[in-house]
């Protein structure tokens, strides 16, 4: 990631390099159903500019960085057309809702079914940069000052809304593993 | 405190990169487009522009996959994408020339990973060569306007991007030699077989 490159690797390498993380962001950002639409949007966006690119970038903050504001568009256009949330999660519907943009094979992407879902979906309801941060340094597994970066703010501002909405999280679910 | 990260299901981005390669390829946003193919000769590596066919590589003959689409991705643009769809039409004929049922491509190519002047000539006189017949470093060398440059021509020729498309193992040397090829001499054999007619059979066994 830091390793300086004299040349960008073939865009398929980079695509399979990080379409894991991207969709591991997007599904705790989103949920499954449109995390679909913003994986693909996200890797376009990226495709797009890659060819002016410089070579030693970090591609996996850069892209990430790509796929935080595909998900800011999906919550504005959320925010601007509020969906009943039963709707926003649940499966059938969403596949549905999905089948006139995705190829005919469209499976549901990951499950936010079960205890492992649940703390995301606690996530997607605090404020928006409590969100933007916990799923950044969660699902995304970026540093706070990769965040910072993403974010526009300061790492210290970064910190602040993660302790912020853990502090929440702690009090609405008592039973979120606490493994530091 | 952590929170896990939520669980994809197994296979799930790799689906979802191939329906948003599949799009780059089909809304033009991707400049170069690659699949592999199987072939008798082996796996052949074929990369695909919006001119036409740029590459066709001998996978294990050029350092394999990634040493191919690096160095696709320096010469021509690091924005490649795997889009098998893209390639269909290439697939097709190269299936079909090897089972002896195509003796000429009808395949844009993109001449770009030749370098223009006296390799591309040699290259393009080369690509006239009919299916079945063979000709001489000597006379493409005479073809291309430097009777003198037969060993040149042999490099031009050894540089070839896309070979068995631009048939380069039809030119052998003038005193009735193999000379060399791209791919090894084996498959020079081999190719030359199949077009004679030769071990067409034993070539399907393999």
């Amino acid at each position: 990631m830091t390793k300086t490159a004299a040349h960008l690797p073939p865009f398929q390498r980079f695509l399979d390099a990080h379409r894991d993380d991207v969709l591991r962001f997007l599904v705790a950002s989103l949920g499954r159903h449109d995390a679909d639409d913003a994986f693909q949007e996200t890797f376009l966006a990226a495709l797009r500019a890659y060819p002016r690119l410089r070579p030693a970038s970090n591609l996996r903050g850069w892209v990430l960085t790509i796929a935080h504001r595909k998900a800011i568009d999906v919550h504005r256009a959320r925010a601007r057309n509020p969906v009943p949330v039963a709707e926003i999660h649940d499966g059938a519907q969403a596949t549905a809702a999905s089948a006139a943009t995705s190829a005919p094979a469209a499976a549901p992407v990951a499950s936010d079914a079960g205890d492992r879902g649940d703390h995301w979906e606690r996530v997607r309801a605090l404020p928006t940069r409590q969100r933007e941060v916990l799923t950044l340094r969660f699902a995304a597994d970026l540093s706070h000052a990769e965040i910072a970066t993403a974010l526009g703010c300061s790492e210290q501002a970064a910190r602040r809304a993660a302790s912020d909405g853990l502090k929440t999280l702690r009090k609405e679910l008592r039973d979120v593993p606490a493994t530091t | 405190m952590s929170l896990p990260p939520p669980d994809l299901e197994p296979g799930a981005s790799a689906a979802l990169a191939a329906r948003t390669t599949a799009r780059a390829a089909d809304e033009g946003l991707a400049q170069v487009a690659y699949v592999t193919v199987d072939s008798p000769v082996g796996r052949l590596v074929a990369v695909h522009t919006s001119r036409g066919l740029a590459r066709l590589a001998y996978e294990l003959e050029n350092g394999g996959l990634d040493e191919i689409l690096d160095d696709v991705a320096r010469r021509l643009s690091p924005a490649i994408v795997e889009a098998p769809a893209r390639l269909d039409g290439v697939r097709r004929e190269l299936d079909e020339y090897f089972d002896g049922r195509r003796r000429d491509f009808d395949l844009p190519l993109d001449w770009t990973l030749s370098s223009a002047g006296f390799r591309r000539r040699i290259l393009q006189e080369c690509a006239r060569i009919p299916f079945g017949a063979t000709s001489t470093y000597k006379a493409m060398a005479i073809a291309a306007g430097s009777p003198t440059a037969f060993r040149a021509a042999g490099g031009a020729l050894g540089s070839n991007p896309i070979p068995i498309v631009v048939p380069c193992h039809r030119v052998l040397s003038s005193d009735g030699g193999l000379g060399g090829y791209t791919g090894g001499l084996d498959r020079k054999r081999r190719l030359l077989a199949l077009e004679q007619g030769i071990g067409q059979d034993a070539l399907r066994a393999r």
